[in-house]
């Protein structure tokens, strides 16, 4: 096995992995441009390449990309990919504060050991865990997105009444379009582009960013600066430390992105959110969460980077794709006329460890081309006028709205969402609440109506949804999830008045 | 420059100009790569097939395709955007049998079947009704037989609703007799996946499943006329005394008012690209099964294929 290690180590894998971190981070940073968006372009740029290469170059551009989005959630409280948006819940309050370097630092390192960590997983226990990952049924994607759903609670503490409302606007946007299940057209009002639903990156940069933009505008303020007394570097030093406070989230955050990621067709965003809820759940500074915690920043970023290990679980054991862009390269293996499928491993297993050792190297490269990046990031960012930034990231946001599927209507639905998201955040509506009823919406209505059918089929609905074990596994931690916030204010409570 | 400098310079670029661009109207089509829509997701069977083509068509026209996705909607969000695609020839977009026939059928999807220009369909992959390899149904005759004793016990998967895996599965339990639930997924892989993990009991999808999954799946049966070569164990549906021999097709459209001349470039290209032996033989492997039903038969095939889907759109309720 150790044979492939050098195989990766060729100067021209070492190249193309390289290239591909600094392609997939570039890409990923800016909003609306995602990591599959990504992979899905420079496929084609790999076809002339041996098919270990270009596995490398594309496995690269993917955990780069997946690494990318932090930038713009830390900077601009956009997830630059839906990957990143539970980044954003304590990446900017951090870059308000000053502490953007910071943040980026923490991002980079928790993204190296997530994708570390995913691709040890893959090495290490692919076949039995591609096996667990087939018990996921229908109705454990359902439960698992009404955890994700959960976040919403502890997320709007003081306004619970609030941060559901949001969720149920988010669901909402994601029944628009043809349903899941049946095929029917909901709230198009007739226009074909609505057919396809809203898209949820569109979603994404119109309730995230413009808000952002609008603000700059109403604001006298500068955007972001550095706080007066904090050293000016990029704080290496101080994000390790903090790294090793936050060993035990960083183990956890990073088995649960591996783990989901290897959940067909979950990609990283519900991994970062779950790790998230799980992170503030279980740490002792639960109610800084959402104010510009390291923790939430740590648990978001060591997740996502681990669905990219994750997701080729099942797609390199049984040859179904665990994430969007896996299905992509898949498709790419077909085309160098390698065939995907459980023979993978054994007919091509020289391919198939070079790669994984590859996915190794780029986790690693992150390290050095994240902290240079994000040292220059902050600070450049930091000295842009307002001036040109608000057009800057206005017309990023347009031209990364128009690039996913060349409709200008899709620009405008963006910007439509934007002024709403920006007149329910002075009325004390935050976006992360809609965003999670975006994003979990469609995967919550696909398991609720497939484990209803099925359910109905075999008689035995009740049983269908409370009676299998994975199920009741989630739903203990559901459970856990909502009841905390509210004991913990119980407690408090209680603990006043004990000392009065 | 003085002005009188200025015009000639201008009036020579441009007489140079038009001549040199003169000749270029009656070049060679294609003169520069073509853009490749495909309306599903990247890495699914409808792109691979796609990008499949592409070596072939670069050894015959000396330019590549640039590949687009506009997904949605089971495809219609890209077929109905179609006819307002710039028509010069250089924008193709791929489409799917019976989707195109069926979902128009089912009422206001933002288009209609005749509205799309069909240049060529190039692949047929036939149906294969799967179960998993540990499922205790050894035989089609397992299947019907527990079909029959539990109406609606059995749940097997397929992408999508009113789509060729639904549309399969109600002409089989129309012909077998039968009453079986549908649980629609959105993908080939996520009902693959649920299949393997025995969410769902069996699955109605393509041979290329079989091809792929090996030993994990078990093809109860293939809607072909003969057995396939790769499968030589599997029965037919026609075998067993069920007419089902059909699949899902893919072809390529383009814009209506694309000029003539380019339409029938296109299809003769095409039809090239399926003589290419090693296209064929990366297809053949895959489970995919190369027809060849070139421009001007096009309408003529589509109206026989209307006919027989008349049938089904009736037993999945989208006519009445």
């Amino acid at each position: 096995m150790l044979g492939y290690l050098f195989e990766a180590l060729t100067p021209f894998n070492l190249m193309l992995a390289f290239m591909g971190v600094v392609a997939g981070v570039t890409i990923g940073a800016m909003p609306g441009l995602t990591a599959t968006m990504a992979v899905a372009v420079l496929t084609p740029l790999t076809f002339t390449m041996e098919p270990a290469s270009a596995l490398i170059m594309l496995a690269a551009i993917y955990m780069g990309g997946i690494y990318g989005g932090c930038f713009a959630a830390v900077l601009l409280n956009t997830p630059g990919t839906p990957s990143s948006i539970a980044t954003t819940f304590d990446g900017y309050p951090m870059a308000k504060r000053g502490d953007g370097a910071l943040a980026l630092s923490l991002a980079t390192m928790a993204s190296v050991v997530g994708g570390v960590v995913g691709v040890a997983m893959l090495l290490l226990v692919a076949p039995p865990l591609a096996k667990v990952a087939l018990a996921f049924g229908p109705v454990e994607y359902f439960w698992l997105a009404v955890l994700g759903l959960t976040l919403v609670a502890s997320l709007s503490e003081g306004s619970l009444l609030k941060g559901i409302m949001g969720a149920c606007f988010g669901l909402l946007i994601s029944f628009v379009g043809s349903a899941v299940i049946g095929g029917d057209l909901r709230f198009t009002f007739g226009n074909p582009t609505l057919t396809g639903g809203i898209n949820i990156v569109v979603a994404l940069i119109g309730l995230f960013c413009i808000p952002v933009v609008l603000d700059l505008v109403t604001t006298p303020d500068p955007h972001l600066e550095f706080s007066e007394d904090k050293h000016r570097g990029f704080r290496l030093m101080e994000a390790v430390r903090q790294m090793f406070g936050q060993k035990l989230n960083l183990v956890r955050s990073s088995a649960i992105g591996a783990f989901v990621g290897a959940l067909p067709a979950a990609g990283g965003a519900i991994a970062s959110l779950i790790a998230y809820s799980e992170a503030r759940r279980s740490s002792k500074r639960s109610a800084h969460f959402g104010k510009g915690e390291p923790g939430g920043i740590v648990a978001s970023e060591a997740a996502n980077n681990a669905t990219v290990g994750g997701g080729f679980i099942p797609t390199l054991v049984l040859g179904i794709p665990g994430t969007p862009p896996d299905a992509i390269i898949l498709g790419a293996l077909l085309v160098h006329g390698i065939r995907i499928g459980p023979s993978l491993f054994t007919e091509h297993s020289a391919i198939v460890y070079t790669f994984i050792f590859g996915l190794l190297i780029a986790s690693l490269l992150m390290l050095p081309i994240g902290l240079f990046l994000g040292r220059y990031a902050f600070r450049g960012f930091v000295a842009i006028p307002k001036a040109l930034l608000v057009p800057g990231i206005l017309l990023m946001t347009i031209l990364g709205t128009y690039a996913i599927n060349n409709n200008l209507t899709e620009v405008f639905i963006m910007l439509a969402l934007g002024v709403v998201g920006w007149v329910l955040a002075r009325a004390g509506f935050s976006p992360a609440p809609i965003v999670l009823g975006v994003v979990l919406g469609q995967i919550a209505e696909q398991g609720f109506v497939q484990a209803w059918l099925i359910g109905t089929a075999s008689d035995n609905l009740l049983g269908m949804y409370f009676g299998r074990p994975i199920s009741l596994v989630i739903l203990t931690l559901i459970v856990l999830s909502l009841g905390y916030p509210l004991l913990s204010s119980r407690l408090k409570g209680k603990l006043v008045q004990g000392s009065d | 420059m003085k002005t009188s400098n200025v015009i000639k310079t201008v009036g020579a670029s441009l007489v140079l100009g038009l001549t040199l661009g003169a000749p270029s109207a009656q070049a060679e089509y294609p003169e520069k790569d073509v853009t490749y829509i495909i309306p599903f997701n990247p890495g699914g069977e409808s792109d691979v097939t796609a990008r499949l083509q592409e070596p072939p068509f670069k050894e015959i026209t000396g330019k590549g395709f640039v590949f687009q996705y506009k997904t949605g909607a089971g495809g219609a969000t890209g077929w109905s955007q179609l006819n307002q695609l710039p028509a010069d020839g250089y924008t193709i977009m791929g489409f799917n049998l019976p989707h195109v026939i069926l979902q128009p059928m089912g009422g206001n999807v933002g288009y209609k079947t005749e509205d799309l220009e069909i240049v060529y369909i190039f692949q047929l992959t036939p149906y294969s009704l799967n179960v998993p390899a540990n499922s205790p149904y050894k035989t089609l005759e397992d299947y019907i037989d527990h079909a029959k004793k539990n109406p609606g016990a059995i749940t097997v998967g397929g992408v999508g609703t009113n789509s060729a895996p639904h549309a399969a599965q109600t002409k089989f339990d129309h012909e077998a007799g039968i009453k079986t639930s549908y649980i629609p997924f959105t993908g080939t892989s996520a009902s693959t996946a649920a299949l393997l993990g025995n969410q769902i009991q069996a699955q109605w999808s393509f041979i290329t499943v079989g091809v792929e999954q090996g030993d994990n799946v078990r093809m109860l049966a293939v809607a072909m006329d003969e057995r396939h070569p790769l499968f030589p164990d599997v029965p037919t549906f026609k075998e067993k005394g069920i007419e089902l021999s059909d699949g899902a097709r893919r072809g390529v459209l383009v814009p209506k008012d694309t000029p003539e001349d380019i339409k029938k470039k296109l299809s003769d290209i095409m039809a090239q690209i399926n003589k290419n032996e090693d296209f064929v033989k990366k297809m053949e492997e895959g489970g995919y099964v190369l027809i060849d039903v070139p421009y001007d038969e096009a309408d003529e095939y589509m109206e026989g294929l209307s006919e027989d889907y008349q049938e089904v759109g009736r037993l999945l309720g989208l006519v009445k």
